[in-house]
């Protein structure tokens, strides 16, 4: 997590609110995979290595007024705050080494968990991004944004603490989630257990969070659907687990290959020994008549498109699956990127494999 | 099947096909003599013979016989070939090795002679993989000259009675001794650890001694080299103990596969040469 420094509250509302009210700067560069900027003029976004060699979002600004740079947490309050939920475990149960999760709370019915992870293993990294329906989870849901045209708030926390307190809960009768203000922002979750007396037990569990500044919030929108060669169902998830743990062992690397006619395979190849696992008849999903269909209508159903990914990525993804999916799909970009695409009822779980050399 | 969507181009150039239902019937037998990464594939019209050796010392032997395959066709009199047991081993279990009754992985193992890879098609569910492990040049095994006309000692018990022993084994011992004698302590096998000295006796009336017959000897054998042959014990129902004039130790071991057929292991060891025979 971003360093907390010291700084009266004051100080602190008056540099963000001057942030909130930037527009941003017209020249920002791509660092990688497009979901981290970097700007110039007045602000910068580093990527910093830690100890640990992971890559860190830490966010320097300037004050506003003063000409001397101090270091200022971006990080936003917004008071009077009221979140109500009931259970959800399903998408923290997910094992992935994670080092940041996003938080982007809608009041217009959809509440969007973007995970980005930027593992030291690779350079580049890659994103899962949830999204589901608020109004299917919660008995109560209040939300005041940042501001009337923009309706959000945005949260980083580490998805460890947060799993943490939900593991609590589990058995809870009920569950408040609250955005609060203790010694930095905190999602403050309520808990009242069952007991066998009358007297019920309620556990809080505070777990600090960074807020995403406004003009950050593009980063971290739902993905966009990528222009994809091939889409296709997956295989039973369980089969392909089994398959690329085994796979795991005899390699770093695995290709995926998909067609237009319900055809994908899992490919490794070293110097003792080469696998390919054959996956028939799991047809492709019908995408609608858009823009990003265009690439794929013209092309021979035989012909494989295929991407080269880090194994453990894939691993990790299939590691992760406790709910089965009412669908499955994935969406491959030749030699670039795979999209991976989970549906469960109202919850729609998207992750991003980018291709290695 | 659907394991016939193999490549056609290699399709009618197999000098060696095996097939089983259940690929586990090989695979089990093959664990059990994998101590090392290197094992040498010996197939004849009679079956498959599976060997891995340790410092010259120690010789691993699995006969699986033609008859146990679904389909075991050679075109040869003698193929033979060396591949790294390790990944090969890693293949069978590519579904995930699920011991659900009624699923089984359906194996077809194909050989198109010297120089190619050995490929195993592998099929569960409808769903197929094609494995291909690059073969070496086959060493020539090494011969124990191990025959019955010098064997000294020979006894055959049941299984059951040495897995206990074995698995308790002090693996501080440099040493397993191993004592037979026509009297008192019959059959003994002996450790020297840290700990202390252990026993294990096994007279020749108990029930789970089906043949006894010895001279009187006692040789020592490196514990490193014999405890490998723990893993074949487990599997097996039956074990032949046999040494022969010059303190060679011949352990066979009869297994039964999951089908019920039998399948014989054995291993080769030399005594430990700080030891003189009496």
């Amino acid at each position: 997590m971003a360093e907390r420094n010291q700084t009266t509250d004051r100080t602190l509302s008056h540099a963000i609110s001057w942030q909130i009210s930037q527009p941003l700067p017209a020249d920002c560069e791509e660092t990688c995979f497009g979901q981290l900027r970097s700007v110039t003029f007045g602000y910068c976004l580093h990527i910093v290595h830690d100890v640990q060699c992971v890559r860190r979002l830490q966010i320097q600004t300037t004050e506003p007024t003063g000409d001397a740079k101090s270091q200022v947490n971006t990080f936003l309050w917004i008071p009077h705050l009221h979140l109500l939920t009931a259970k959800l475990t399903a998408w923290t149960t997910c094992k992935v080494t994670l080092n940041i999760i996003l938080f982007n709370i809608l009041a217009c019915k959809r509440l969007l968990c973007s995970l980005v992870s930027a593992l030291y293993l690779s350079n580049k990294p890659f994103s899962i991004c949830v999204v589901f329906d608020q109004a299917n989870f919660f008995d109560e849901y209040q939300l005041e944004g940042v501001a009337p045209d923009a309706n959000e708030i945005c949260l980083e926390v580490t998805p460890e603490n947060l799993s943490r307190a939900l593991r609590t809960s589990q058995n809870a009768k009920c569950v408040k989630i609250k955005l609060t203000k203790k010694h930095c922002p905190c999602l403050t979750l309520v808990a009242e257990l069952p007991t066998l007396s009358s007297v019920s037990r309620v556990v809080t569990h505070d777990i600090p969070v960074d807020v995403i500044p406004r003009r950050l919030w593009h980063d971290f929108k739902e993905p966009r659907m990528p222009d994809f060669d091939v889409s296709i169902y997956l295989p039973p998830l369980k089969t392909m687990k089994n398959v690329v743990d085994r796979m795991k062992n005899l390699s770093n690397f695995l290709v995926m290959e998909a067609n237009l006619n319900g055809e994908m395979n899992l490919k490794i190849e070293t110097d003792l020994v080469s696998v390919t696992t054959h996956f028939k008849d799991l047809g492709n999903p019908p995408w609608g008549d858009d823009g990003s269909q265009g690439r794929s209508q013209s092309r021979d159903p035989e012909v494989m498109a295929h991407t080269r990914v880090d194994i453990r990525k894939l691993q990790q993804f299939l590691m992760g699956q406790q709910v089965n999916p009412s669908k499955a799909m994935c969406n491959i970009v030749h030699k670039r990127i795979i999209h991976l695409i989970l549906l469960h009822e109202d919850v729609s779980l998207q992750y991003f494999i980018p291709a290695v050399a | 099947m659907p394991l016939s969507t193999q490549s056609q181009t290699e399709g009618d150039n197999y000098v060696l096909v095996a097939s089983l239902d259940n690929v586990r019937n090989l695979s089990n037998i093959l664990k059990a003599i994998t101590f090392k990464d290197h094992a040498i594939f010996n197939a004849t019209p009679n079956g498959l013979k599976v060997t891995v050796e340790d410092s010259k010392c120690l010789q691993a032997n699995a006969f699986i016989q033609a008859e146990i395959f679904q389909e075991f066709t050679i075109k040869e009199d003698s193929v033979g070939f060396q591949v790294n047991l390790t990944v090969l081993l890693d293949c069978p279990t590519i579904f995930g090795g699920s011991t659900v009754p009624g699923v089984a992985t359906a194996l077809r193992m194909c050989y198109n002679g010297y120089g190619y890879p050995l490929t195993l098609f592998l099929e569960e569910g409808g769903v197929v993989t094609v494995c291909k492990v690059n073969t070496q040049e086959p060493e020539e095994p090494i011969d124990f000259e191990f025959c019955s006309t010098n064997v000294t000692n020979k006894v055959i018990l049941q299984s059951e009675s040495l897995k206990e022993a074995f698995s308790e084994l002090d693996m501080t011992s440099e040493v397993l001794q191993i004592t037979m004698s026509p009297s008192q302590p019959y059959f003994r096998l002996s450790t020297f650890g840290n700990s202390g000295n252990a026993h294990y006796d096994y007279p020749k009336d108990s029930d789970m001694m089906e043949l006894f017959q010895c001279t009187k000897t006692q040789t020592r054998y490196k514990m490193s080299l014999l405890k490998p042959s723990t893993k074949a014990l487990a599997l097996s129902c039956k074990v032949s103990v046999r040494t022969d004039s010059r303190g060679f130790l011949s352990l066979q071991y009869l297994v039964r596969n999951d089908d019920g057929q039998i399948c014989f292991v054995e291993y080769y060891c030399c005594p430990d040469e700080e030891v003189e025979e009496e």
